[in-house]
């Protein structure tokens, strides 16, 4: 926990997480990349600096509760529960296979340090208010409960049935993170369902609104923290975030928001058989901006 | 037996998703009558309600992803006169919003169109979150609604272009996986009737949506093992037709039923349900056991769930021996 590491370090491990999530997602030949991508940022920071937790002891009962809501997005969390030691990194080539507990969504009695199941949107800022209103009952309060949403995800009545219960309670323990990435399946979120102005929305709901840059990990990790700091609100991080993130190919594109790399070609995109080798590459070299390093 | 021209069962049979036909169909169903319109909660493509997006974009809604508000909204354009068809997947629609459905579409009365896609372990890899287990039981328990398994793409073709003329709510459940072609546009459809698509005296099967390709190969292959097999696909399973059912029975007094979903509540239950009032024989259901899917290949689960030719094939010989015998214990005590 928090400055074991340096940002440096951190956007190492960031991108490393990355490349695992491509080698998976290739290996699945099914699964979703412009999510996780754009997430790897944010879970490092979790993982490697803001949470409270233990790799060792996933149900430690002081730990903090980290829940995903936006479950298609969960080979990030893989990947990163790897890099911090929950299981070998070896395993995250079962992703989605017969058997494997890494289930194409998440499922929590599988695998250890995962808090909830999800996939179907809109219920875990609910779960949330329920845990933070449990933790208040048995005087646990000083644990944090993290949720990480998506945006088009909020399109859902659910979150904002959420949002207007953790506000009257003013479960402050709550600190949400909507990776603001634009899109969703059908297109940008704002041609399929408007979501602006978030910020206000979020406010007018009755919470405490920080905007940051989802792809900077000292944001991340200062956003928390001053999350932390605002107890008579919950507070919604709303972090802008670059779906695909570190793969030119799959930036800014919603069409791969639930595609693999290698599994069709795509207008434009190199095609299917060079995809996954031609991400890896641009990982390696942060897009050109680095020269190649030998890597496993 | 009335020709229902279906194709031979052979291995060059040709594949496609169920929800291709749909997309198709309601294509067509828009061109003959301008009040069929259409609204998605961001799964166009996966739905293949984008075909319809494309053509008549001024009758489509895009709701996001929002399942309650999606049917409820169908309710109201109904309520107004127009034939709304409201897709998503089925785990989320009929799955997340059944209390609307209940009262602003069945108890309401109005003819909403609620299509729930990738229903079945055959989303595989998605898990046990994305695979619709449970649809059939919710929807066939709702007074007035229609519930609609077609068994390949043409059908579903077909029963999309019925569902537009008919005057209730209907649900119609399809499936993500390309699956075999077997029908052909000259088999009969008609919402509410069951088809015997393969005649025969020892044991009947009775079968919907994509399983009823696996009993018809199932029937092949009894044939090796002496038991003559009859098929009766029921693409429709409520309002549920009684009397093909009974029919079949009386011939063969015993049933296999055959379902991608739950036993419990489902076409097994629906058959159960009758046959156990009406005419108790021997009986066994494959389908989910009071169990979730999970990912995996779609070959693997359904190998590891049961819900094949194999399986069938098995259950028809177990039903046929347990008929044997309670034949034999009934001539014994008269
Ligand atoms: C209740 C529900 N409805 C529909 C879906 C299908 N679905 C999966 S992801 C997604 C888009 C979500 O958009 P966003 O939260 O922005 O995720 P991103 O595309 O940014 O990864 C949809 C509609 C779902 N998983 N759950
Ligand atoms: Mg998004």
């Amino acid at each position: 926990m928090s400055g074991k590491y340096s940002i440096k370090d951190l956007e190492i491990i960031s991108n490393d997480i990355r490349e695992d999530i491509i080698k998976m997602l290739f290996e699945a030949g099914s699964g979703h990349s412009a999510g996780p991508l754009g997430l790897a940022d944010i879970f490092t920071a979790l993982y490697f600096d803001i949470l409270k937790h233990d790799p060792t002891k996933p149900d430690w009962n002081e730990r903090d509760i980290l829940l995903l809501s936006n479950g298609h997005c969960v080979p990030v969390r893989y990947a990163t529960m790897a890099h911090a030691g929950y299981f070998e990194r070896k395993e995250l080539m079962t992703l989605r296979k017969l058997g494997s507990r890494l289930q194409g969504h998440p499922e929590r009695q599988r695998l250890p340090g995962l808090e909830n199941t999800s996939g179907p949107l809109g219920c875990g800022l609910s779960q949330a208010a329920g845990m933070s209103l449990a933790m208040r009952m048995d005087k646990q309060t000083h644990r944090w409960i993290y949720v990480v949403l998506g945006d088009g995800e909020q399109d859902e009545g659910n979150v904002w049935e959420a949002a207007m219960l953790c506000s009257k309670y003013k479960l402050s323990n709550i600190i949400a993170i909507t990776d603001r990435n634009n899109i969703q399946i059908d297109g940008p979120t704002e041609s399929v369902m408007p979501l602006e102005n978030l910020k206000d929305k979020w406010e007018a709901f009755g919470w405490h609104v920080i905007e940051i840059n989802g792809n900077d990990i000292e944001a991340v990790i200062d956003a928390c923290s001053m999350a932390r700091a605002i107890r008579e609100k919950p507070t919604m991080i709303i972090a802008h975030t670059i779906p695909g993130k570190g793969v030119d190919f799959m930036e800014n594109d919603y069409r791969w928001h639930g595609m693999p790399p290698g599994l069709m070609d795509v207008a434009g995109d190199p095609p299917k058989a060079e995809q996954a080798k031609v991400a890896l590459k641009e990982l390696r070299t942060l897009g050109g901006k680095i020269k190649s390093e030998a890597h496993d | 037996m009335t020709d229902l021209h279906l194709l031979p069962i052979s291995k060059n049979v040709v594949l496609e998703p169920i929800r291709k036909g749909f997309g198709r169909g309601l294509v067509g169903a828009g061109t003959i009558n301008s009040n069929v319109v259409a609204a998605c909660a961001d799964l166009t493509e996966s739905t293949q309600i984008s075909l319809f997006k494309e053509k008549f974009p001024d009758r489509y809604i895009e709701i996001g992803v929002a399942e309650q508000n999606l049917v409820t909204v169908g309710s109201g354009l109904a309520a107004m006169g127009k034939i709304p068809f409201v897709s998503s997947y089925a785990a989320f629609s009929p799955g997340r919003n059944w209390e609307q459905i209940r009262t602003t579409i069945c108890l309401n009365n109005v003819p909403v169109k609620i299509v729930g896609s990738h229903a079945g372990v055959s989303v595989g890899p998605d898990g046990a979150t994305h695979q619709m287990l449970e649809d059939i039981a919710l929807m066939r328990v709702l007074p007035n609604m229609v519930v609609i398994a077609p068994c390949d793409s043409i059908e579903a073709e077909k029963a999309t272009i019925a569902m537009a003329l008919d005057e209730r709510p209907n649900y119609l459940r399809l499936a993500r996986e390309a699956t075999p072609i077997f029908t052909s546009k000259k088999t009969p459809f008609k919402i509410g009737q069951a088809q015997v698509f393969h005649e025969g005296i020892d044991v009947t099967i009775v079968s919907t949506g994509t399983m009823t390709y696996e009993a018809l190969v199932a029937a092949e292959e009894l044939k090796k093992h002496a038991i003559s097999a009859e098929v009766v696909h029921m693409a429709t399973i409520k309002p549920f037709d009684d009397k093909t059912l009974l029919k079949s029975v009386k011939k063969t007094n015993s049933v296999v039923i055959v379902e991608e979903g739950q036993i419990n509540g489902g076409l097994g239950g629906a058959v159960a349900e009758f046959l156990g009032e009406n005419y108790p024989i021997p009986m066994t259901r494959i389908g989910m056991r009071d169990s979730f899917g999970e990912s995996g290949k779609v070959e693997e689960l359904n190998d590891k769930f049961g819900l094949n030719a194999k399986q069938i094939v098995m259950s028809a010989i177990y039903i046929k021996d347990k008929k044997g015998a309670s034949n034999a214990i009934n001539t014994k005590t008269n």
